[in-house]
């Protein structure tokens, strides 16, 4: 497949490793914030290629792993109302809430589907006028345009019987966060380059200047990745500090303007809470006063349901990159992705879970 | 179809022609001889004079394997295939992994109350063509009818029993350095099926790859191939297959990820919806473990057959459950147990 | 964050309300969205997130990570560091 094999080719890849062994004088640790790049270091075992002494750990890049408990345990409360149709991306459905999932509350017989789309629940609503769509809106500042658009016809069509719930988060504040942390290990970043494709890099220079880290805008293919962690080491040993933008392939400075004009018109910049973090303020997106009729946190009153994190879960010690997976005592024991005790072992852009998948439990 | 039939004071309703399944079709009584008699038996071909409890089989002293399996898909229908080939194809292929000729299976329905008869009719038709094809008989069945929930569901249970033909192929046969054979491409089934369900459509159809297995077994026994163990791929894909077996002999497994065929457009599907060729089910697929010298020749067997086989791995020395797969850069990630299915990622 | 997949525009219904068109991956075929790449045509590849393109690939950038390393020259001293 274009664009994809070439990414993948063992020379070139192997050309990358031998120049960062080459250019590489000194300890490094460098963050990749996107569980898709997780995943790919992890896949292809990226870390054992590299030489001993550059340091990947793992970020929050992943907003089925951050998405708040409470906003989950409404989530299924809302699935489980009869005349709901309840739709969501794959990945959300076997995120552990307080007491159950959406995957067993969909055996249970509620009205649970999965889409790829957000415009699928727009076709499903306009099919069913006596029903209520509600669907799960999680992502990253990539997933934003697309539920915005969604948004936007259905109020436009006058679909009434369609309305989101938001779990929508922002890449730079949680990179800030883990900067700001009296325990930040990172020297340097590997930025989520889907997520610059819609907003661009420029908000990355102000963090850059201010951690003195370098950013490099990375992609998701094996040589995207290495040559992204290059170039992160190159500013390392040369003592830059800038923002690059490896993905040039899909990224630009300015971002996806149409995307940005849309998603501008639709949402609001709002504190957001992030599970196993806390409330970072500024950190989130939340519909607009003129689409709020739209949002299904306000349409829907549910039962309060009291929140029950796992006490043994340190999900939040592993997406500020303090801790691998591996270092959980409850890791491949008491938590696997068949009884997880946090999301980052069930969803697929989890930290746990790729290091479970591809290094098995006996990691 | 209207049915000029005679009119009864006792049942009006007796012999009009039925559209969909009631209750009554498995009770036992006229409806389900009427079933029986209008559905099952043109299928199947048995003369309703010999109809009783069982089948009586006359198999000469041999070891025999028997096998069951149920089937409960949804669509019954998908590009491709339907739960009917399934239903004689996944049971003839148990038999034909445990070194066995398939002879006679067994059919049990559980069917939903508002089942359409039709549909019944286009599934029993294809378990037709898929026994013929597979060179097996169908000589005993039953059909029982559930309450409605949907009124669309129907489930389909076969047993099989054949005879061996070659004794002590199972898992405890596989040894050190058995080749790792892989009849064809994988994925196709699950990605068929998917396409069909839960309203992930393709504009392209990718078709099952659900048919019979034993006529490569059969050429692999025929040409002197030392075959220690067979396994046919079904739910969990090929990693799932190769765990199963690594654990049941506890020897370790190593393939290599480059030489597993798989097609462009599943490979595109499978990419697309963020799903691991690996572990996406399916149907006429297997992989056989057989002796290092032997390789080579059990390939050129299987090409004749007109599929695409090829040699993925080989069984190491060190002990297991433990299957690792060789990516294009040389690193080795280990294969493990799917939980549940996978499910299409956006992320 | 997410799983972003490049493919071809294979056509554009041009006379839809919402801009979209057929993208082939690798062979598989899927109606997209593509009003966030109003620049983008037939034959041009793009980068696709739950049914919605999002950038237009460019061919350009797209080869040149291969040329850097070429043009760096360091490929050439890697060659040298090889021979052992």
């Amino acid at each position: 497949m274009k664009y994809i094999d070439e990414y993948r080719s063992s020379d070139t890849v192997g050309q990358y490793l031998s120049l960062i062994d080459r250019i590489s004088t000194r300890p490094w640790t460098i963050m990749e914030v996107c569980g898709g790049q997780t995943h790919a270091i992890v896949k292809y075992q990226l870390q054992k290629l590299l030489p001993d002494h550059i340091r990947l750990v793992h970020g929050p890049g992943c907003p089925v792993c951050v998405t708040s408990l409470e906003l989950i345990d409404r989530a299924i409360s809302i699935a489980s109302l009869p005349q709901v149709i309840f739709c969501s991306f794959g990945d959300m459905l076997r995120v552990p809430g307080s007491q159950t999932d959406l995957l067993r509350v969909k055996a249970q017989g509620a009205d649970v589907r999965i889409l790829y789309s957000p415009m699928e629940a727009l076709k499903i609503a306009k099919e069913n006028p006596g029903r209520e769509v509600v669907f799960l809106g999680v992502g990253f500042e990539t997933t934003a345009p697309a539920i915005a658009m969604t948004i936007d016809l259905a109020k436009r069509e006058k679909i009434g019987n369609i309305s989101v719930l938001i779990s929508h988060f922002l890449v730079p504040p949680a990179m800030e966060a883990v900067m700001s942390s009296p325990r930040c290990v990172v020297q340097g970043f590997l930025a989520a380059g889907h997520v610059c494709t819609i907003m661009g890099y420029d908000e990355y220079l102000p963090i850059c200047k201010q951690y003195q880290v370098p950013i490099v805008v990375t992609g998701f293919e094996p040589l995207d990745i290495v040559e992204g962690l290059y170039l992160c080491v190159k500013q390392l040993e040369e003592g830059r500090v800038e923002v690059e933008n490896q993905y040039a392939r899909s990224v630009k400075k300015e971002g996806n303007t149409q995307a940005l004009r849309m998603m501008r018109s639709v949402f609001e910049i709002v504190d957001r809470k992030w599970r196993g973090i806390g409330v970072i303020s500024h950190s989130g997106l939340g519909l607009k006063e003129e689409y709020r009729e739209f949002d299904a946190e306000s349409r829907f009153q549910v039962e309060h349901v009291t929140t029950k994190e796992s006490a043994e879960c340190i999900s939040a010690e592993i997406m500020q990159g303090f801790k691998k997976p591996c270092d959980c005592p409850m890791f491949g024991r008491q938590c696997t992705p068949e009884r997880p005790l946090g999301a980052p072992m069930v969803s697929t852009e989890g930290a746990c879970s790729a290091y479970y998948l591809y290094e098995g439990a006996r990691s | 179809m209207s049915d000029q039939g005679e009119f009864s004071v006792t049942c009006p309703i007796l012999h009009q022609q039925e559209e969909k399944i009631l209750m009554s079709h498995g009770s036992g009584g006229k409806h389900t001889s009427d079933l029986i008699e209008k559905v099952f038996l043109p299928a199947f071909g048995t003369s309703s004079e010999t109809l009783h409890d069982g089948a009586f089989l006359h198999i000469d002293q041999s070891d025999l394997v028997f096998t069951t399996d149920s089937y409960v898909v949804q669509p019954l229908f998908f590009p491709g295939g339907s739960i009917g080939d399934l239903a004689v194809f996944g049971t003839v292929n148990d038999l034909a992994m445990c070194g066995a000729r398939p002879l006679y299976l067994s059919c049990g329905f559980i069917l939903e109350e508002g089942f359409d008869i039709d549909r019944l009719r286009q599934v029993v038709a294809r378990m037709k063509d898929a026994a013929a094809l597979a060179q097996v008989k169908l000589v005993t069945g039953d059909t029982k009818v559930i309450e409605r929930a949907r009124g669309d569901g129907m489930y389909i249970n076969t047993s099989g029993v054949g005879v061996v033909e070659r004794a002590g192929i199972n898992p405890q046969s596989i040894q050190s350095d058995d080749l790792i054979l892989l009849s064809g491409d994988i994925g196709r089934h699950g990605i068929a099926v998917m396409s069909e369900r839960e309203g992930l459509t393709f504009e392209t159809s990718i078709e099952s790859d659900v048919g019979e297995l034993y006529s490569s077994v059969r050429a692999l026994f025929d040409e002197g191939i030392d075959v220690h163990c067979m396994r046919d791929l079904t739910r969990g894909g090929l990693a799932t297959a190769l765990v199963e077996l690594s654990a049941a002999r506890g020897l370790a497994m190593e393939i290599d990820e480059s030489a597993v065929p798989v097609d462009a457009v599943v490979r595109g599907a499978c990419e697309f919806l963020g799903l691991d060729p690996f572990y996406v089910a399916c149907e006429g697929r297997m992989i056989a473990f057989v002796s290092s010298n032997d390789g080579e020749q059990a390939l050129s067997v299987l090409e004749g057959l007109g599929s695409n086989p090829r040699i993925i791995g080989h069984v190491s020395g060190q002990s297991g459950p433990m299957v690792s797969s060789k990516t294009f850069l040389g690193t080795r990630r280990i294969l493990d147990r799917l939980v549940g299915d996978q499910l299409p990622r956006i992320c | 964050m997410c799983l972003g997949i490049p493919g071809r525009i294979e056509s554009i219904e041009e006379d839809s309300a919402l801009r979209s068109g057929i993208v082939s991956f690798g062979g598989l075929k899927k109606k997209i969205v593509l009003a966030y790449v109003p620049e983008a045509g037939v034959g041009d590849f793009v980068v696709v997130h739950v049914g919605f393109a999002i950038s237009q690939i460019d061919e350009r950038e797209a080869d040149r990570v291969f040329k850097y390393l070429e043009e760096t020259g360091e490929l050439e001293e890697l060659k040298t560091d090889e021979v052992h």
